[in-house]
């Protein structure tokens, strides 16, 4: 075990696998001699090699369109998107390609491919630098979309997804980078995609989140027990598929649930968990299922009390969270 | 004191709108007096009394839904009917008084739960989880305290209620021991006649909710009569033409099917006959749906033939046989019996000519088609042999006067008279 930020713990597993398999490889715009623009490839290149960690042009069709090439001809690319807007010009290749190919050639080809984005607001980086887009490809079957809320986790399902044999998004939140920091298991460690993991018991309510909001649950949860109740909080790890399974047995011991999202409201991830909760845990609601996430409203906005205003933080879950328990 | 709750009407029914109240705060009431109506998407429907006593407090206001079981008025119970069991009365309550301290407030607990009912804006919400516990474990869960929102049975609540459930049970069974109290000095009450002699028949169902009816009519509506006599000949000489043919297709053409007809015709033209009194307005219906009169041996329903305005004379036919088989072997539903808004009685059918027909509340009036009789007449000084009929009407005269009722029956009258006797097509 060794103390490691959010961010070293990706280098890390990506340092591990790298080490292990001559398979895979890193590609994206900076990510070779600058070691990537939040450092997070840093060194990599001088380890490795030119050929195994590649600065890209400034297109981000190519860096998908490349990883899906070489990972149907057995590669295992990495790539990285600068910042997660920009991963809308590949959307074509994601969505079209990287997720059907199994599909299409009825299971003669794979595409074992990653692509890693930093996304998520708090960090006075405006649109372009702050959004959150998960929900763009939380809908497409053959993707799955991973969203680590802990350096651990970071670790751990980073390297599961390299070793899954079709594409995984792996979104990190940006401000989590140097914000988190914790023991991470050296050497060999993996969390399996497509299962929830439960960061904080309690039998009031249940909160479900993903990413940076995990921690702000956590925190307001400690408030709350001051108020007399215990918040259960979820953290859902892949967002798609989801862990229906994961959902259903965390919300059914209390019947009160939170979701929170840092997504605009309408349309996110939270609508589909909400969907399947009321399908599925109808008898043993206690109460409205709740939401609390991002205005809908074009982008995060820049003015910093506006930034504050868009963005989901301890104060606004505490408050949501004692009104679930008081209902 | 005694909790009048709303109580359930109907299967699947479950919850009612108290659409007016029938007493004030102060009023005394005697057992089976109506106490409010109550609207339910079945049925409108009194709720009576259940004890004598004075009305203390109404807990739900005109126009508000509430769930089956909640508590709608509070009654002061007349205590002074017999000193003997007034005792009982409060040797009951005083244990209560020793139960509430032993089993550590929860009587308390519940009395302030049932204000906190009373003052609740749209009755008592429960969640889906509760709702299933509650019916799993058997619950009132008027019984459980709530600690949520609004006074709101959690989820939390009834689980330690379960854990807990002994001694809540014994709670019920104090508040049951007083009940039977209660209906001891109920039943010991009509001493002056209890020593005649008789077979005794028990007023229950039917009869019970006839007799309310009834009562609640005469009570509430100011009734006025009038009658007419209708010259039926033509009537007779169509229906005879046209019986046989439709005996054939299985249908019994009665002469009561073309007052109906005639009667829906006519309320077309005068549709304030077609309405209801509702203190401060009156309620005209769009719909015209004709109650009649079935009996059987000795019950009488008054099923609906409904949007009659929409009907032929056969459709008319059609469906007071029909009603009729229903009504003769029981199997009338309640959904067969709601909606009326203007009832037709044959009277005729057992030889009556004339009789004051008590309005089916909340109608506005009730037309009686009396016996058909031949009987000399006058046409233009000569005199004939004709089919006579008398129509009476009792109207609610609050809705309804005299004029605007003559010429109601007047219209009746000459659609009756007006009949083509040798019309081919029903």
């Amino acid at each position: 075990m060794a103390k490691m930020t959010y961010l070293e713990a990706i280098r890390d597993a990506l340092d591990y696998e790298m080490g292990k398999d001559n398979d895979v490889f890193v590609l994206g715009e900076d990510v070779g001699k600058k070691g990537g623009v939040f450092k997070v490839t840093d060194g990599l290149q001088e380890k490795y090699g030119v050929k195994r960690v590649l600065d890209t042009p400034l297109a981000e069709s190519l860096i998908a369109g490349t990883a899906i090439g070489a990972a149907m001809m057995g590669k295992r690319p990495v790539g990285e998107i600068q910042f997660a807007e920009y991963i809308l010009p590949a959307t074509n290749q994601i969505l079209s390609e990287a997720a059907k190919i199994r599909y299409r050639s009825n299971g003669d080809w794979n595409c074992p491919m990653v692509i890693r984005s930093p996304f998520g607001g708090g960090i006075h980086g405006a649109l372009y630098h702050s959004q959150s887009i998960e929900s763009v490809f939380a809908s497409t079957p053959g993707l799955k979309v991973v969203i680590p809320s802990s350096p651990s986790d970071a670790k751990g399902l980073l390297i599961s997804a390299i070793r899954d044999n079709d594409p995984v998004l792996f979104f990190e939140h940006k401000k989590a980078y140097r914000f988190l920091r914790e023991d991470v298991p050296e050497g060999e460690y993996t969390v399996p995609i497509g299962e929830v993991d439960v960061k904080r018991e309690g039998d009031d309510i249940t909160v479900i989140t993903y990413g940076l909001c995990v921690h702000m649950a956590i925190e307001a949860a400690e408030r709350l027990k001051d108020d007399g109740y215990e918040a259960k909080i979820v953290d859902l790890r892949t967002i798609y598929p989801l862990d229906k399974e994961g959902i259903m047995k965390s919300v059914k011991n209390t019947g009160k649930v939170l979701l929170i999202t840092e997504d605009n409201l309408e349309g996110s991830v939270m609508s589909e968990v909400s969907a399947i909760i009321s399908e599925e845990c109808f008898y043993d609601l206690d109460a409205p299922i709740m939401r609390l996430a991002g205005p809908d409203v074009p982008a995060m906005p820049y003015a910093p009390p506006m930034e504050d205003f868009f963005m989901v933080n301890p104060d606004k879950i505490y408050n949501k969270m004692k009104e679930l328990a008081e209902h | 004191m005694e909790i009048i709750k709303m109580p359930k009407l109907g299967e699947s029914v479950h919850e009612g709108t108290i659409e007016e109240w029938l007493v004030q705060v102060g009023d005394a009431v005697s057992e089976y007096d109506p106490l409010c109506e109550v609207l339910t998407d079945k049925v409108t429907a009194e709720v009576p009394s259940l004890y004598d006593g004075v009305v203390k407090e109404i807990l739900v206001e005109k126009g508000e839904t509430v769930s089956v079981g909640t508590p709608i008025l509070k009654i002061e119970t007349d205590d002074n009917t017999s000193n003997g069991e007034d005792t009982k009365i409060e040797e009951v309550e005083d244990k209560r008084e020793q139960t509430k301290e032993s089993v550590s407030s929860s009587a308390q607990d519940k009395k302030e739960r049932r204000q906190t009912d009373a003052s609740k804006p749209s009755g008592m919400r429960i969640s889906p989880v509760v709702m299933r516990l509650a019916s799993e474990n058997n619950i009132d869960l008027n019984d459980v305290k709530g600690t949520g929102a609004l006074g709101r049975v959690t989820k939390k609540d009834i689980e330690k209620f379960i854990a807990s459930g002994g001694s809540n049970k014994k709670q019920v069974q104090e508040t049951k021991a007083e009940e039977r109290v209660i209906d001891n000095v109920q039943v010991e009450a009509p001493k002056e006649v209890s020593h005649l002699k008789g077979s005794r028949i028990s007023v229950t169902g039917v009869r019970k909710a006839i007799a309310n009816k009834m009562t609640q009519s005469v009570n509430e509506i100011p009734h006025a009569w009038l009658m007419m006599e209708v010259d039926a000949t033509n009537l007779v000489a169509l229906r005879n033409k046209h019986k046989e043919n439709f005996k054939k297709q299985g249908v019994n053409l009665t002469y009561f099917t073309f007052f109906i007809d005639a009667v829906t015709k006519a309320l077309q033209e005068y549709p304030i006959l077609n309405s209801t009194w509702q203190g401060d307005e009156i309620l005209v219906h769009d719909d015209i749906n004709i109650s009649i009169a079935v009996a059987s041996d000795d019950n009488l329903y008054v099923p609906v033939i409904k949007d009659a305005d929409r009907l032929s004379i056969k459709g008319i036919a059609e469906e007071v046989g029909t009603l009729a088989t229903l009504g003769r072997s029981n199997k009338l539903t309640q959904s067969h019996m709601s909606g009326g808004t203007f009832t037709v009685n044959n009277t005729g059918a057992f030889g009556s000519v004339q009789s004051m027909g008590i309005i089916n509340h909340p109608q506005a009036a009730i037309l009686q088609v009396e016996s058909i009789i031949k009987k000399p007449v006058f046409i233009n000084d000569m005199l004939a042999a004709r089919h006579m009929v008398n129509l009476c009407m009792s109207i609610d005269h609050r809705i309804l006067d005299g004029l605007v009722a003559g010429k109601f029956l007047s219209r009746v009258k000459e659609l009756i008279e007006n009949i083509d006797p040798n019309q081919s097509n029903l």
